[in-house]
């Protein structure tokens, strides 16, 4: 990446992370209801792979911890938090929530809140893509615990027999909800799962966007080349619970820490420092022109949209 | 107008919709080199190649999403699956993904998907290959249920199901692939809601789907031949959405009904139609409504055990000779 692209990222992922963020805060004011799966932690992952995709051109389809991957691939924060405060502005007009978000005119096709529910959507997108002939790529961003669905062995298999262009990006936060992946899952590293479908894959550092970014580059030459799927694998960490209803309990705050001493927005904007690319005051002046956006318009506009009309409760039901 | 099978009905349908649109495809297992286990795609393979007849991995759930996903990019899958039963590996896509995916989207994406499965019991197939599963499906929001009585709906409404926007689920049974059945030679679409009048009578209506159609029709003929008993037959070929105004007409006609289904009778079809019946024409009514419907029991192997378990023209006959006190 370029040192004016690592500049233009750096600042996407303080945004990224002071969304969800400002999420947390409307959640506790009770004015996000549902379930709400937040991202910091893991931005890195998402930016470094998409920096090396083509975002709003190439499909992308994941779980529910869905609101950034919808900004990156280019729908409009105010949309998606308008969404989150179920207002008819909202991305999915208010009928589909957090875990719900869509935006498929920048090819953004959801997030679904069955744990490995994607897996097939996505091969199915890439079906789609090679019917049609298009350049796209099919992008399935999912966590660790979803490869313990039957589904995803389903669809590896069929993904490699069809050599599909899809793209497996597994977000290795070490745990499914409250469950260690050590607790859960026989084999820890999840690129080798992968193998016995002869899947091309890599594991990586998830937290230093360089790190993610070279890897993904690799992956996602590979899928566009049409030479079949892949499988990456960032190493990463959710600094908050699986979900807004979780205390952390099944981890300590020392693990949580060790972490934080990696944290993807730190490492991005510590090298861009040491290379004279930017200075702590302007990383400042990011962060506070990034939280007066979120408030005067992203949270303004989710405040003052309408709800949807109640006599629209049918509308979308069938085409 | 020409009498064909079942499954020739099916295959025309396949046929004509594939030549017409390089969009539709058709997966399942054992569909393409195979031919099909009931013949529905026969020839396809040959015809369309294995980028559009797909033979899949015995992956319900994966080939079912891997379908619907396609379904997002405006392809239109034809989905088989091999018999109802296994159904149930590949109801969290249809239900999930497919059925909800317009609502949870605001309207911005669909699945224009179609899926077809062969259900009922046949012979001895025992527990685990002889689910009547139409409960299920029709009670789902954003997915349509039909289900074919004979050839002609077989062929127009699967061609109604690719041309349609909604994801479709089409409920077929195994032992009707042979039945035959006049179809008109040129394209024919049948509605994908409705119902209709099969035969028409005064005394008491019998609602049937399906196979149920059939043992509904014999006994129309018996009740009126030797007892003198004039029954209307309606054939409920759309499960969801049931047609309520069809539902109301017939038994405002008769004022009396009767619902045979091969399914058991818990939140089933019969109990839907009855508690249409009560919000749509409860003082119409001279007697209080009647299921024939199946055993609750998981299917037993043995013959006569199986023959007990499921209903058939008899019970239906014996159900209307109860109702008029005969």
């Amino acid at each position: 990446m370029k040192l004016e692209d690592k500049k233009r990222v750096l600042r996407e992922m303080v945004l990224h992370r002071r969304f969800e963020e400002r999420c947390y805060q409307a959640y506790i004011e009770r004015k996000i209801g549902g379930f709400l799966h937040l991202y910091p932690g893991q931005e890195a992952c998402c930016n470094g792979v998409m920096e090396a995709a083509r975002p709003g051109h190439d499909y992308v389809i994941t779980g529910y911890r869905d609101h950034i991957h919808a900004i990156k691939c280019g729908s409009d924060p105010k949309a998606v938090m308008a969404e989150l405060y179920g207002k008819e502005t909202g991305s999915s007009k208010g009928r589909g929530g957090s875990m719900h978000i869509f935006d498929v005119a920048h090819r953004f096709m959801g997030g679904y809140a069955l744990v490995g529910g994607p897996f097939p959507l996505a091969a199915g997108i890439a079906k789609g893509i090679q019917m049609k002939g298009g350049d796209e790529i099919s992008i399935c961003f999912l966590g660790d615990a979803a490869n313990n669905q039957g589904v995803f062995h389903e669809t590896l298999n069929m993904a490699a027999l069809w050599k599909l262009p899809v793209l497996f990006v597994c977000e290795n936060n070490q745990y499914g909800i409250g469950t260690s992946i050590d607790r859960s899952t026989a084999v820890l590293d999840q690129f080798k799962r992968v193998c016995g479908y002869g899947i091309e894959s890599a594991q990586c550092d998830g937290q230093d966007i360089d790190v993610v970014y070279e890897h993904a580059r690799k992956a996602v030459d590979y899928v566009r080349s049409r030479k079949g799927p892949y499988f990456l694998e960032l190493m990463t960490y959710r600094y908050r619970g699986h979900s807004m209803s979780d205390s952390r309990g099944y981890r300590t705050r020392e693990e949580e820490e060790q972490w934080k001493q990696r944290d993807p927005i730190n490492i991005l904007r510590d090298r861009l420092i040491d290379a004279g690319a930017l200075t702590m005051d302007d990383y400042n002046a990011m962060e506070k022109d990034t939280d007066a956006y979120i408030e005067n318009e992203v949270i303004k506009f989710a405040e003052e949209s309408p709800e949807p009309d109640v006599a629209d409760l049918e509308k979308y039901v069938f085409a | 107008m020409a009498e064909i099978m079942y499954w020739e009905a099916l295959q025309r349908a396949h046929d004509e919709e594939m030549a017409r649109d390089p969009l539709v495809i058709c997966m399942g297992e054992d569909i393409g080199v195979a031919g099909g286990t009931y013949k529905a795609t026969k020839g396809l393979y040959e015809k369309y190649g294995p980028l559009r007849v797909m033979d899949t991995p015995i992956s319900e759930g994966g080939y079912t999403g891997l379908g619907i996903g396609a379904s997002f990019l405006g392809i239109r899958p034809i989905i088989e699956i091999m018999s109802v039963n296994f159904a149930w590996l590949a109801m969290d896509q249809m239900f999930n993904s497919a059925a909800k995916v317009r609502y949870m989207s605001g309207g911005q994406l669909t699945s224009p998907s179609v899926f077809r499965a062969a259900g009922g019991a046949a012979h001895q197939l025992g527990a685990q290959h002889s689910a009547r599963m139409e409960k299920v499906f029709m009670g789902i929001a954003g997915l349509r249920v039909v289900t074919p009585s004979n050839p002609k709906q077989a062929y127009g409404l699967l061609k109604s199901a690719v041309r349609s926007d909604d994801p479709v689920f089409i409920n077929e049974h195994e032992l009707m692939y042979n039945m035959k059945g006049e179809v008109p030679d040129e394209e024919y679409f049948h509605p994908l809601e409705g119902s209709e009048i099969s035969r028409s009578g005064n005394d008491v209506t019998l609602f049937g789907y399906n196979i149920s159609v059939h043992w509904c029709l014999k006994a129309a003929e018996i009740l009126d031949k030797q007892y003198g008993i004039s029954a209307e037959v309606v054939d409920l070929y759309s499960l969801s959405p049931l047609d309520r105004a069809g539902i109301k007409k017939s038994v405002c006609k008769t004022h009396r009904a009767i619902i045979a289904e091969e399914d058991e009778a818990p939140v089933g079809v019969g109990s839907e139609v009855i508690a249409i019946i009560n919000e749509e024409c409860f003082f119409e009514l001279d007697a209080a409504p009647v299921r024939v419907h199946s055993a609750l029991v998981p299917q037993p192997y043995n013959h006569k055990l199986e023959k007990a378990a499921i209903p058939d023209h008899e019970d239906v006959i014996s159900a209307v000779l109860k109702m008029l006190g005969k």
